[in-house]
């Protein structure tokens, strides 16, 4: 593979130092000694380009810019940089980069697109360098760099080393860039496709401060902020019980907020508790039983946006031997991140410094710089790793508010939101209903296909050219969406996250009307797709039938008549993932046993990492699916703690077996697409098991499921 | 306010603070150990586990006044550098995904193998289920407990 010179200098015309927060870690089993200290390294070293320093000591530091939320991008970053240099990796030290848009673009985390926007840009940073080095090493030695070789960050000759990297550093400082890079052949990785450490256990394990909550600064005061309802303002504020606790130093009234501001944070979440405040309409109060009117009406309503059209649906439906008809809803969900949403900001004249964790970084930049009227030069944001993020920290509401309180304060300030503030502070998954319909022939084709989404504050609520769109002849994708003061966001795999369950549950349904294997059914629906494609198709069909046959075969699909199994498969963020649930009977009631997931993620980078978000893709989604409700009184959500609202616990996840298909192409994220199948292979083996069709979420509480005493137990 | 004498880590540490003050704020809001979390502050979560004297407790819902002469331990003093068998399998197993829960989990792990050195599996999940992870990292947990049991 070959780069040109003009992708070269975008990367090393940014090579300057920078702002950094970082820690350097020394693995718990490596018996290396730290020579030098961090801040010895950083002084010494080079910046071949923004992702990649190195020290004539040979320590290499890489900058890792994107925020870290648990996808353990820290580490699968740096490997990439560190592949193409040919790094030692016991000398490679991670730093988190601060927000820098020269350096960098694409400085957040979500769509699970890091990776393949990045993939390239960082084997260049390493390629670069590997080749700088062994240019000044050829150049020392009299010879062709073409006869040198470079293993384990040392510079080799006829198999005999010469240099550490860190002896040709200057020299190499001194050459020009190269017109074209080459980047290895990827069966010559290795560190990618290794199981390298996440370079933070260390400090997770030993408790150090890495989190925006471990954010104390000198004279900086805590604060906590009670928000309003939905739909509600500020009437009145009796705030004497706060300030009569003693610690409370401050409550002060802004943007429809109530901040009670002190020294530490206990006595204000007991003053929060005082606050009296009385509030009026601001425009809708919605309860949970108004979303159910609003989605049947909606459901009826002449007015939808048409998303997608191919054929004669009306036709289709009309001649139909057979038509079936099902309705799906999922709730409002709270990411309730372990990590409060929490920021620290110091607004200091016409300069801002903030600090925290959000997903987003020069989103928060700019919205603070908008509020207050401070240009984003002046404006820092510094990265502390994040506690969970969901899609919660893509928004900015946590992170000006803040620079608000610190602008009317004129302090520095630590704002905490409590459990309760989280979970009642909105930017939710929205709450969505589908009705799907399908259209079979006597043979039990499918000729037609409709979906109608309606959604709350959702967008657009379908996907209208995932599969199966393309393999029908004649479709209808419509959408609505309701306006509510509701805040919603991006969660986990936005839209997907239950439209899949749906789609999957639905398809299930058309495989069992047409009496077809579903996975048959599927596979028919993709060579239809190949062979007579219709309208658009935006999902590879090899792709998408090769994690199907995996998950087929490794699940060992209809083979035993003992084990009753679900199957689903979606195309999301880029990547495909397959998933087949096994139930098996005990006593007349089932027991949730396996899941078997097939994934094509491209090249599997980090595949510790990458069994992380594929199992933690599918404890999320199938905990969400069974247990996690969040209703409305009143524009108030009902459940505001983990008390009441329930996530899924240890002793209630099944063993799940991972397969990745090796697809050959460029790798593509992995943080959301594990979890869209997970809820429709569980509800399909419900079925196969129980007869009882789910088409509502949380399992728990639906009247389907009251009787079905679902056990879940490791193989 | 009162002042208290608390011996955390083997070391006496003095605070002025209300009665009332859960042990977890005294910890990171006065004594700078922010390796215990704060996430749900009702017990049912399981980021702010300490031990007192030995027991695996929720430190959120422990006001300081109920601490008395007890020994706690939080994830700082756990070992030494990082090296107690629990924070050695976590390393090992590669635990974690977002972090923020793990030095719960860690102190709740340790706790149990200290009275339960031979667990089974059914044993490791029945003590764990105690402690939420929202990234979903259980079968890695089980896994480096029952690692952590094999290498004591």
């Amino acid at each position: 593979m070959k780069t040109n010179r003009r992708d070269f200098l975008k990367v090393a015309a940014t090579a300057t130092g920078g702002l950094f927060i970082g820690f350097y870690w020394s693995g718990c089993d490596s018996p290396k000694m730290q020579v030098l200290t961090d801040e010895e390294v950083l002084s010494q070293a080079f910046n071949f380009n923004a992702y990649l320093a190195i020290s004539p000591s040979g320590d290499v530091v890489i900058y890792s810019p994107n925020p870290e939320l648990g996808q353990n991008i820290i580490t699968s970053f740096p490997m990439i940089v560190a592949e193409e240099l040919d790094a030692d990796w016991s000398k490679v030290r991670v730093f988190q980069a601060a927000l820098d848009n020269e350096k960098y673009d694409r400085q957040l985390t979500g769509g699970s697109g890091a990776m393949p926007h990045s993939w390239e840009r960082l084997r260049k940073a390493g390629a670069t360098a590997k080749y700088l080095l062994v240019q000044a090493a050829a150049n020392k030695l009299g010879v062709e760099a073409s006869e040198l070789t470079t293993e384990k960050g040392e510079v080799f000759h006829n198999g005999k080393k010469k240099f550490g990297f860190g002896e040709l550093v200057s020299d190499a400082s001194k050459l020009t860039a190269p017109d074209e890079v080459m980047l290895k052949d990827p069966k010559d990785f290795k560190i990618i496709g290794t199981p390298v450490k996440n370079v933070k256990n260390k400090e997770m394990f030993t408790g150090k401060p890495l989190f925006g909550l471990d954010i104390y600064r000198e004279g900086m005061v805590n604060a906590m902020i009670q928000r309003p309802p939905f739909g509600m303002k500020i009437k009145s504020v009796d705030d004497s019980g706060a300030r009569s606790v003693s610690g409370v130093s401050d409550v002060i009234v802004f943007n429809n907020n109530v901040a009670v501001v002190g020294e530490s944070t206990w006595p204000l979440l007991k003053a929060k508790r005082q606050l009296r405040i009385e509030y009026e309409p601001d425009g809708p109060i919605e309860s949970s039983f108004d979303h159910d009117r609003i989605f049947k009406e909606l459901l009826e309503s002449k007015n939808a946006q048409v998303m997608r059209k191919d054929g004669d649906v009306d036709a289709a439906f009309k001649n139909a031997a057979q038509v079936i008809t099902s309705e799906y809803q999922c709730p409002f969900l709270s990411h309730s991140p372990m990590e409060p949403q929490n920021f620290f900001a110091h607004v200091k004249g016409d300069k801002v410094e903030l600090i925290g964790p959000t997903q987003t970084p020069d989103r928060a930049r700019m919205e603070t710089s908008q509020l207050l009227g401070i240009p984003k030069e002046n404006i820092t944001l510094e990265l502390t790793r994040l506690g969970g993020g969901f899609g919660r920290r893509l928004r900015a509401d946590f992170v000006v508010e803040a620079a608000e309180l610190s602008k009317i304060l004129d302090k520095p300030v630590k704002v905490t939101w409590s459990r309760e503030d989280d979970m009642t502070g909105g930017a939710y998954r929205p709450a969505v209903r589908y009705r799907f319909q399908a259209a079979l022939d006597e043979q039990g084709n499918l000729i037609g296909y409709k979906l109608r989404g309606v959604g709350i504050n959702a967008g657009n609520a379908t996907r209208e050219n995932n599969f199966p769109s393309g393999s029908v002849k004649n479709l209808l994708i419509e959408n609505i969406d309701y306006k509510s003061p509701i805040t919603t966001n991006a969660w986990r795999a936005p839209i997907t996250n239950f439209l899949a369950y749906a789609e999957q549950s639905f398809l299930d349904e058309v495989a069992i009307a047409a009496k077809k294997d579903p996975v048959k059914l599927r596979l028919d629906l993709l060579d239809r797709a190949k062979n007579n494609p219709v309208g658009e198709i935006h999902y590879d069909i090899d792709r998408m039938r090769g994690v199907i046959e995996t998950a087929a075969e490794k699940s060992n699909w209809g083979k035993s008549k003992d084990v009753m199994q679900g199957f689903s498969v979606y195309f999301s963020h880029r990547s495909y993932v397959a998933q087949v649930a096994d139930i098996i009977m005990e006593n007349g009631q089932p027991i949730l046993k396996k899941i078997t997931a097939a994934t094509d993620c491209g090249v599997v980078v980090h595949p510790t990492g990458a069994n992380h978000q594929v199992r933690g893709g599918i404890v999320d989604g199938m905990g969400h699916a069974m247990f996690t409700n969040l209703t409305f009184e009143n524009g108030l959500p009902r459940q505001r703690n983990f008390d009441t609202y329930r996530l899924i616990r240890m002793k209630e996840v099944p063993e799940i077996d991972v397969h990745y298909v090796d697809s050959g192409y460029d790798p593509t994220g992995l943080g959301e697409p594990a979890l869209p199948p997970t809820g429709g292979a569980i509800a399909n083996a419900i079925f196969a098991a129980t007869g009882r069709r789910i088409r509502s979420q949380p399992f728990i509480e639906q009247k389907e499921f009251s009787d079905i005493k679902l056990q879940i137990r490791r193989a | 306010m009162a002042n208290y004498n608390l011996k955390i880590n083997g070391q006496s540490h003095q605070v002025d603070v209300e009665d009332d003050t859960p042990l977890l704020w005294v910890l990171r809001d006065h004594l700078g150990l922010v390796g215990t979390k704060f996430s749900c502050g009702i017990a049912q979560c399981g980021a702010c586990m300490v031990h007192i004297n030995g027991e695996a407790t929720y430190s959120c819902t422990l006001p300081v006044s109920g601490v008395g002469s007890s020994e706690v331990t939080t994830i700082e003093g756990l070992s030494k550098d990082g090296d107690h068998p629990v924070q050695k399998a976590w390393n090992e197993i590669d635990v974690a995904q977002c972090g923020y829960c793990q030095a719960g989990q860690i102190m709740n792990a340790a706790a149990f193998l200290k009275k339960n050195p031979k667990p089974t599996l059914e044993e490791i999940e029945n003590a764990m289920n105690r402690n939420l992870c929202r990234c979903g990292t259980y079968h890695k947990i089980r896994e480096a407990v029952a690692l952590a049991a094999k290498t004591k």
